[in-house]
C-alpha cells in the first residue's frame, strides 16, 4: 500500500547563508495492507521529516513515495489533495481548525469531504467522541479552546472518522491516560483488521509492541554529518 | 478534468514599472488558489487582470464557460465579460463599501444580481434574498435595513451574499477578512469554508494573511515584485518553503 | 421686423439641434448629447425644450405651452409669449388646434395626431442616475442593456412602502431597447407614450436630446407580481365631472377643503363647454 523507495531530502535555508543541510538520504520502506510499521530512531533522526514527506507536506528531493497508485514526490496538489482526501489519513500532533467550528462538526468532516450524508457523519462522529470520552456538552463547543489532551482526542476522531486505507500516525498515545489510550490502540487495532497500511511513531514503547508489527530504524537514512 | 480557469504567461506593466508578469497556473472546479505576498508584490494586479478589472499586456485567460467551453475572457466582448462577472463570476471586495450599494437594502443589494440577469418576480427575488441573508447569518428582520446601518462583518456577509446569489463558479477575493475583528474573521471564514465546500465553489484568494491562506486554500502561490517565486500544496509552501522569499515572509508570522 | 433671428437661435444652432434630433429619432430612447446653449431664461424653466421646441417651429406652426397641463401658468405664458415674440408664430390653448406643443410634466389628455409633436422639458435625462451616478458607467449600462439596476430601484420602492411608490418620471423601455426617463410626467401618463405623434425631449442643462417616433412601443417597468398601474386621484373632476383624466388637488381653504380639478385646464374647459359638469360647478350654469 506505501512504497518509499530511495527518497532523499534536504533544507536549503536562504535566510542563514544559504546553509544546506540534508536530512534524508536512501530512505527505503513498504507497508503492506493490515500492516503497522513503527518509525524509531532518536530525537531529530528524520521520523517526523519522513511522515511529512508521505504526507506531501514536505518535499521530496529525489526517489519514489507511492502510496496507492500516486507518487507523492512527484504527483501535482490536487492529486496530492485527493489522495489525503480519501486514501491517506494522517493524525498529527496538533490539532489546527477554523475557529468557532464545533467539535463535532470538525470530526466530521473528513467524511462530509468523501460525500457521506451529514446525519450519517454526524452519527459516526458522536460515536467517535463518545469512545474517546469528550463529554456530549462539548461537541458544540469549538475545540480551540479545549485542553491538550481533549484537543488530541478531538484530533485522533477526527483522523479515525473515515476508513483510510493508509494512515500516519504521529504519536497518537502521547499526553493521554490510560483509558483513551487504551482506545486509541483499540482504534489502530480495528484499522488493522480492516486493511489499512499504517506509519506509527510512538515513543510510548509498551503501545508500539502492541500495535507495531515491524519496527525501522530512521537514522540508518541519515547522512553523514560529515557532508 | 478541464481546468476552470487557465492563465497563460499574463503580464501587467505599469510603465516601465513590473505590475506582473510570467504567470501561469491551472485553477480546477473546487479549488481554492491562494496568492500571497507582501504590498506591492503585484498580488492584487494579477487578481484584477485575472477578474477582467485590468487588461493584461501579455497573455491568456481561458475561463470554461457552461455553453462553449474554453474561452479567452481577454478577446471576449465587454458585453460577454460583464454577463460572466455577473453570473459564474463573483468579486468580493476589500472593503464592503466598493462591494455593495450602500444606499439600497439589503435585500435590494442580494436581488439586484438576480434582476440582472432577468428575474421580475418581486416575491420571489425577496424569497431567495432571505435565504441568501440566512445563509450568512444575517437575520431576515434586517432585510429592509440599509448596509450602512451594519457592522463591518455583517456588510462582509452581505457582500458574501449578493455574490454568490447567482450561484458562480468562480468567485475572486481581495482581502476579504482584511480590516475585521479576529473574532468576525473567524466567523467569516468558517463561512467562506463552508460555503465553498456546499457550492463545489473555486477560488482565488489574494490575502497577505498566511493564517487566512493556511485554512482556506488548497494551493498557494507565493509572489514577489511582480514574479510568482513559488507555488504548491498550502501547507507544503508554509512548512517547506523552498524560496529565500516564502522562507522569510513564514519566520516572520508572529507566533500567538 | 422683428431683432431677432426666427425662433431665436440661429440658423447653424438649430441645425445642430436638428442632427441631434435625427438621430434620437433613429434610435429611440438613446439618449444624443447635444451643444445646449445658453437661453434667455435660467435651467429648469425649459431651456431643453426651448431649444428643440426653436429648432421644430417653422413660420406656418401653431404652439401651444402647457405647464403641470395648464396653459395659464408663469412658465407657460413665458414660453408662448417667447415664441410670439421671436418667431411670431399662431399659439394656441387647444390641443387638438396646435401643430407643436411644448410640455412640461404632462401629456395633454386629448389624443395626439401624426401631425403634431410633442416636446417635454427634461430636468434629469438619466433613468438610472439615482442609483449610479456615474456617467461613464450609466453610459456602458445602457450600451450593453445592463438594466438589472432600474428595477433595483423598483424593488426598494415596494419594499419600503409594499407597492411601486414612484409615481411620476416612472422609467419605460423604448422598442426593447432602451430604459428612459420619460421627464416627471405622472405615471398615469404612461400609457399615452405610445402615440401617433412625435415625442421629442430635450434637456438643457444636461446636454442631450432624445424621441420616442410615433407609434414606438413604449412599456413600463415593473414585476410579474407587481404589475405597472397607472394611477390617479380617485376623484372625478369638481368641475367637468371626469373621471378618466389626471387631477389637481387644489386646497381651498385653511379649513380642509379641498379640491379635485383636471390638470389639462384646455381638456376640462372643453368638456365643460360641452355641458358636463362637476360637483363644484357653479348652479346657474347646471340650470
Amino acid at each position: 500500500m506505501i512504497r518509499i523507495e530511495n527518497v532523499s531530502k534536504s533544507f536549503t535555508l536562504h535566510n542563514q547563508g544559504g546553509a544546506v543541510i540534508p536530512v534524508m538520504e536512501g530512505a527505503s520502506l513498504t507497508v503492506a495492507p493490515g500492516e503497522c510499521v513503527a518509525l524509531t530512531g532518536d530525537s531529530g533522526a528524520g521520523k517526523s521529516t519522513l511522515m511529512r514527506m508521505i504526507h506531501g507536506n514536505y518535499l521530496t528531493a529525489s526517489g519514489r513515495i507511492l502510496v496507492g497508485e500516486t507518487d507523492v514526490a512527484r504527483a501535482e496538489p490536487r492529486e496530492i489533495l485527493a489522495l489525503r482526501r480519501d486514501t491517506l489519513g494522517y493524525v498529527s500532533q496538533f490539532l489546527r481548525v477554523v475557529p468557532r467550528v464545533p467539535t463535532r462538526d470538525v470530526v466530521a468532516e473528513p467524511l462530509l469531504a468523501v460525500g457521506t450524508d451529514r446525519a450519517t457523519a454526524q452519527a459516526r462522529a458522536e460515536a467517535l467522541l463518545t469512545r474517546l470520552n469528550i463529554p456530549q456538552t462539548l461537541w458544540s463547543l469549538s475545540p480551540t479552546t479545549f485542553s491538550g489532551g481533549e484537543q488530541q482526542r478531538v484530533n485522533i476522531a477526527r483522523g479515525f472518522a473515515h476508513d483510510f486505507p493508509a494512515m500516519l500516525l504521529d504519536e497518537p498515545t502521547a499526553s493521554l491516560d490510560a483509558t483513551n489510550r487504551e482506545t486509541v490502540l483499540r482504534l489502530i487495532e480495528e484499522a488493522k483488521a480492516r486493511g489499512a497500511a499504517i506509519i506509527g511513531i510512538f515513543h510510548d514503547a509498551e503501545a508500539r509492541a502492541r500495535v507495531a508489527d515491524r519496527e525501522i530504524d530512521v537514522s540508518a537514512f541519515t547522512p553523514a554529518r560529515a557532508a | 478534468m478541464t481546468p476552470l480557469l487557465s492563465a497563460r504567461s499574463i503580464a501587467k506593466f505599469y510603465g516601465t514599472r513590473i505590475g506582473c508578469t510570467d504567470v501561469s497556473f491551472d485553477l480546477y472546479p473546487g479549488e481554492v488558489l491562494g496568492i500571497v505576498g507582501e504590498s506591492g508584490s503585484g498580488k492584487s494586479t494579477l487578481l484584477n487582470c485575472l477578474a477582467g478589472h485590468l487588461a493584461p499586456d501579455t497573455g491568456e485567460i481561458l475561463f470554461d464557460t457552461r455553453t462553449d467551453g474554453p474561452r479567452d475572457t481577454l478577446r471576449m466582448s465587454e458585453a460577454e465579460r460583464r454577463m460572466l462577472s455577473r453570473t459564474d463570476w463573483a468579486f468580493v471586495h476589500q472593503n464592503p463599501r466598493d462591494g455593495l450599494r450602500m444606499g439600497v437594502s439589503a435585500g435590494g443589494n442580494v436581488g439586484e444580481r438576480l434582476m440582472a440577469v432577468g428575474a421580475r418576480h418581486y416575491g420571489n427575488i425577496r424569497a431567495e434574498a432571505t435565504d441568501w441573508l440566512g445563509r450568512v447569518e444575517i437575520t431576515d428582520d434586517r432585510l429592509d435595513d440599509r448596509p450602512s446601518d451594519f457592522s463591518g462583518g455583517m456588510q462582509q456577509r452581505l457582500q458574501i451574499a449578493r455574490n454568490l446569489v447567482t450561484g458562480p463558479r468562480l468567485v475572486f477575493m481581495d482581502e476579504p477578512t482584511g480590516g475585521l475583528d479576529v473574532s468576525v474573521q473567524a466567523r467569516l471564514l468558517d463561512l467562506l469554508r463552508g460555503l465553498v465546500r456546499e457550492m463545489g465553489l473555486s477560488a482565488i484568494i489574494v490575502t497577505h494573511d498566511l493564517a487566512v491562506v493556511r485554512l482556506l486554500a488548497h494551493r498557494l502561490m507565493v509572489m514577489k515584485s511582480g514574479h510568482v517565486v513559488e507555488q504548491g500544496l498550502t501547507d507544503q509552501v508554509l512548512d517547506d518553503p523552498q524560496h529565500a522569499y516564502t522562507q522569510l515572509l513564514v519566520s516572520s508570522i508572529l507566533q500567538v | 421686423m422683428s431683432d431677432y433671428n426666427f425662433a431665436y437661435l440661429d440658423e447653424q444652432t438649430k441645425r445642430m439641434i436638428r442632427r441631434a434630433l435625427l438621430k434620437a429619432v433613429a434610435v429611440p430612447g438613446y439618449q444624443v448629447p447635444f451643444a445646449s446653449r445658453e437661453m434667455p431664461m435660467p435651467y429648469g424653466w425649459g431651456t431643453g425644450g426651448v431649444q428643440v421646441t426653436a429648432a421644430c417651429l417653422t413660420p406656418d406652426d401653431t404652439l401651444k405651452v402647457i405647464d403641470q397641463g395648464a396653459d395659464d401658468t408663469t412658465n407657460a405664458v413665458s414660453i408662448r409669449k417667447f415664441f410670439e415674440k421671436t418667431a411670431q408664430v399662431a399659439t394656441t390653448e387647444q390641443t387638438r388646434a396646435a401643430s407643436v406643443i411644448q410640455t412640461r410634466h404632462r401629456i395633454p389628455e386629448e389624443p395626439l395626431t401624426a401631425d403634431q409633436i410633442l416636446v417635454y422639458q427634461v430636468p434629469i435625462p438619466e433613468p438610472l442616475r439615482f442609483l449610479e451616478p456615474r456617467e461613464t458607467e450609466t453610459r456602458r449600462m445602457h450600451a450593453l442593456e445592463e438594466y438589472g439596476l432600474m428595477h433595483v430601484k423598483l424593488y426598494e420602492d415596494i419594499a419600503r412602502h409594499g407597492h411601486i411608490a414612484t409615481s411620476y418620471a416612472y422609467p419605460v423601455k423604448v422598442e426593447g431597447r432602451y430604459v428612459m426617463d420619460p421627464s416627471p410626467i405622472p405615471k398615469f401618463d404612461n400609457p399615452k407614450l405610445e402615440t401617433a405623434a412625435l415625442q421629442l425631449f430635450g434637456a438643457g442643462r444636461e446636454q442631450r436630446i432624445y424621441a420616442i417616433p410615433p407609434h414606438t412601443r413604449v412599456v413600463s417597468l415593473d414585476f410579474e407580481d407587481h404589475p405597472f398601474e397607472a394611477s390617479k386621484a380617485d376623484h372625478p373632476c369638481d368641475l367637468c365631472g371626469a373621471r378618466h383624466t389626471y387631477l389637481d388637488e387644489v386646497i381651498t381653504d385653511d379649513a380642509g377643503g379641498r379640491m379635485f380639478v383636471c390638470s389639462d385646464t384646455d381638456y376640462c374647459a372643453q368638456r365643460r363647454a360641452e355641458g358636463h359638469r362637476g360637483r363644484l360647478s357653479p348652479q346657474e350654469d347646471a340650470a
